[in-house]
C-alpha cells in the first residue's frame, strides 16, 4: 500500500513537472513569443501561460464613476511628428502631420492580413460601429496609474468587420511613430480591448495618441499603444522585429 | 508541558532538509527581488494611497533615490474638464531614468522561485509541525518577565555562540513568525494586487489594500520592514559564530 502510494505520488510529481513545463515550453512553438534563450523572456512565457491557464479569459477589469477620473501624465511619444520626445519616424512623422494638419480627415485605419475582407476604417466609419465608453485605470511599468475614462470602438468589431479567418491567432498594431506590438485573441476579444477615440469625453489629445489607441485593459499601459495606423491579423506569433518590444528586451506579455 | 517536550524534540536535531532547502530558495529569490524591485522603484520613487497617482497627482512622500527622485519635466498642463480643480494632463518631455525592460521580468521570474519557496515552506511547515512547536510562540513564552529576560540577553556581547536550529527563544520565535506567516504573504499579495491581469479576476485583492498604489505602498513598507529583518539576521548569525550557523543552515548540524 505503501509502496503503491509513493509511486502514485511520483506519477503525480513527474506530472506535476512535465506540465509545469509545458508552462514554459508548449508544443506550438509558432504560437509562443520567442525566448531567443534569454532567462528573462522564458520567465516572461511562463507569466503569460500560467495567466492563461489559471485567470477567466473573460473577467473585466474595475470600472470607476466619472468622479474617479484623475490627472494622467501623456509619455512616450507625446507628437509623432516631433523629433525631440519619445520615439520618432520621419516618415510616418510626416504622414502624421499631414493628417492632423487635415483634423484627421484624410486618416485611415487599415486591417489587413488573416481577414476575409482587408479594408481601411475612417475615424467616422469606426465610429458609426458600435461604441464602448469604459472608466478604466492605467498601469504604467514605471509604477504610477491613473484613471482615465475611453470611449471607441471594441476591438472585436472591427475585426468582426473585416472577417477575421477562424485561424487568426494575433492582432498586431502598428503606429506613426513605427511601433508595433501584438496581442492573442484572449485579449483581442475581450470587451474592454477597444480602438479608442475619445477620452474623458472629448476626442483623444494628441498627446494621449490621437486619432485612435488601443486600450488593452488587463495588461501593462506600454501594450496599449497610441497613434495607431495599421492592424495586421497573423496566424503565427511575429516578433515584429526592431519595432516590437521583444528585440527591445521588454517583455511581450504583461498582465502583471 | 507536553508542547515543551514536542517543542524539544523536533529542535533536537538541527535544522531540517525541507526547511534548508526552502530557506536557501527563498533567500536566493528575495536578494534577486531585493536588486531589481530597488531598480523598479527607481523609475517612479513616488508613493500614494488609493487607486491612481503619478506625477500630475500629490505624493504621500518621495523617495530620494536615483536620477528620477524630483526630476520630472512637463509642458504646462492643460484640464480635462472646466471646473477649476478639474484633474490635468500634460506632455512629459524629458524620458525618465528607466531600466524596467529587464528590472521587471528580472522581478517576476524571481518572484515565481519566492512563490514556489514560500508555499512549499508554509504547507511543511504545517503539515509536520514545524509551525506549531518551532515558532509558534507558547503563552507563557510571552510573559513580560521571560520577554525582558530575552531582551536583556540580547543586549550581552559577546554573545555566546549557539548551536545552530530550534529551539528558539522568544525574541527569534516572533521575528521568524511575523516574517514567515505576515510579512512574506503580505509581499506576495500586495505584488500581485498591482498587476491589472491578476486584479481582474480578483478585484477584491483592491478592496483588500485600498486601491493598487496603497498596495504599492504597503509593498515598499514590507520590504523595508523585511530588509531591517534581514540585516538583524545577519548580524545576529554573525555574533554567535558565523560558520557554524551557516554549516547548520546547509548541512544540518
Amino acid at each position: 500500500m505503501n509502496d503503491r502510494r509513493l509511486q502514485l505520488s511520483r506519477r503525480a510529481l513527474i506530472g506535476g513537472l512535465v506540465s509545469s513545463g509545458a508552462l514554459v515550453l508548449p508544443g506550438c512553438s509558432d504560437q509562443q513569443p520567442p525566448t531567443y534563450g534569454n532567462i528573462l523572456r522564458m520567465g516572461d512565457n511562463l507569466t503569460y501561460n500560467a495567466q492563461r491557464l489559471l485567470l477567466s479569459s473573460s473577467a473585466l477589469v474595475t470600472e470607476y464613476d466619472r468622479s474617479q477620473i484623475t490627472s494622467m501624465p501623456a509619455i512616450g511619444t507625446i507628437d509623432p511628428s516631433r523629433s525631440d520626445v519619445g520615439h520618432h519616424d520621419p516618415h510616418g512623422g510626416e504622414a502624421y502631420a499631414a493628417l492632423r494638419s487635415g483634423n484627421f480627415a484624410d486618416w485611415r485605419l487599415k486591417v489587413e492580413g488573416s481577414v476575409n475582407n482587408p479594408r481601411s476604417f475612417s475615424l467616422a466609419e469606426l465610429q458609426h460601429l458600435r461604441s464602448r465608453t469604459q472608466i478604466t485605470r492605467h498601469t504604467c511599468e514605471q509604477g504610477w496609474t491613473a484613471i482615465a475614462e475611453w470611449t471607441g470602438v471594441p476591438l472585436r468589431a472591427v475585426l468582426a468587420a473585416a472577417g477575421v479567418r477562424p485561424s487568426a491567432r494575433f492582432v498586431q498594431f502598428h503606429t506613426f511613430d513605427l511601433m508595433a506590438d501584438g496581442i492573442d485573441m484572449v485579449d483581442a476579444l475581450h470587451p474592454q480591448t477597444i480602438l479608442a477615440y475619445g477620452m474623458n469625453g472629448r476626442e483623444l489629445p494628441i498627446g494621449h495618441g490621437a486619432p485612435l489607441r488601443l486600450r488593452v485593459e488587463r495588461q501593462i499601459g506600454y501594450k496599449s499603444l497610441k497613434f495607431l495606423r495599421r492592424i495586421v491579423v497573423t496566424d503565427q506569433f511575429d516578433d515584429l522585429g526592431r519595432a516590437g518590444p521583444i528585440r527591445n528586451g521588454w517583455a511581450w506579455f504583461n498582465g502583471i | 508541558m507536553r508542547l515543551r517536550e514536542a517543542e524539544a524534540k523536533v529542535g533536537s536535531r538541527g535544522h531540517r532538509l525541507w526547511v534548508r532547502l526552502t530557506h536557501w530558495l527563498i533567500a536566493g529569490a528575495v536578494l534577486v527581488l531585493i536588486y531589481s524591485g530597488v531598480t523598479i522603484l527607481m523609475a517612479h520613487p513616488r508613493f500614494y494611497w488609493g487607486n491612481a497617482g503619478n506625477d500630475l497627482i500629490q505624493p504621500l512622500f518621495e523617495v530620494p533615490l536615483g536620477p528620477n527622485y524630483h526630476h520630472v519635466s512637463f509642458a504646462p498642463a492643460t484640464r480635462f474638464f472646466p471646473s477649476h480643480n478639474s484633474p490635468v494632463t500634460a506632455d512629459l518631455l524629458v524620458e525618465p531614468w528607466n531600466q524596467n525592460s529587464w528590472a521587471r521580468s528580472l522581478h517576476f521570474l524571481a518572484a515565481w522561485c519566492f512563490a514556489a519557496g514560500l508555499l512549499a515552506y508554509l504547507a511543511l511547515a504545517c503539515a509536520t509541525g514545524h509551525a506549531r512547536y518551532v515558532l509558534w510562540p507558547r503563552r507563557d513564552e510571552l510573559e513580560r518577565n521571560n520577554l525582558w529576560q530575552d531582551v536583556q540577553a540580547h543586549l550581552h556581547l559577546p554573545m555566546p555562540a549557539v548551536k545552530p536550529g530550534p529551539p528558539y527563544a522568544i525574541l527569534q520565535k516572533l521575528a521568524y513568525t511575523l516574517v514567515v506567516f505576515v510579512a512574506l504573504p503580505l509581499m506576495f499579495l500586495t505584488g500581485i494586487t498591482m498587476s491589472p491581469g491578476i486584479t481582474a479576476n480578483y478585484p477584491i485583492l483592491l478592496v483588500i489594500f485600498g486601491g493598487a498604489q496603497s498596495a504599492r505602498t504597503i509593498h515598499f513598507f514590507t520590504f523595508a520592514f523585511l530588509a531591517i529583518f534581514l540585516l538583524i539576521h545577519l548580524a545576529m548569525i554573525l555574533l554567535t559564530g558565523p560558520l557554524r550557523q551557516l554549516r547548520g543552515m546547509i548541512l544540518g548540524n
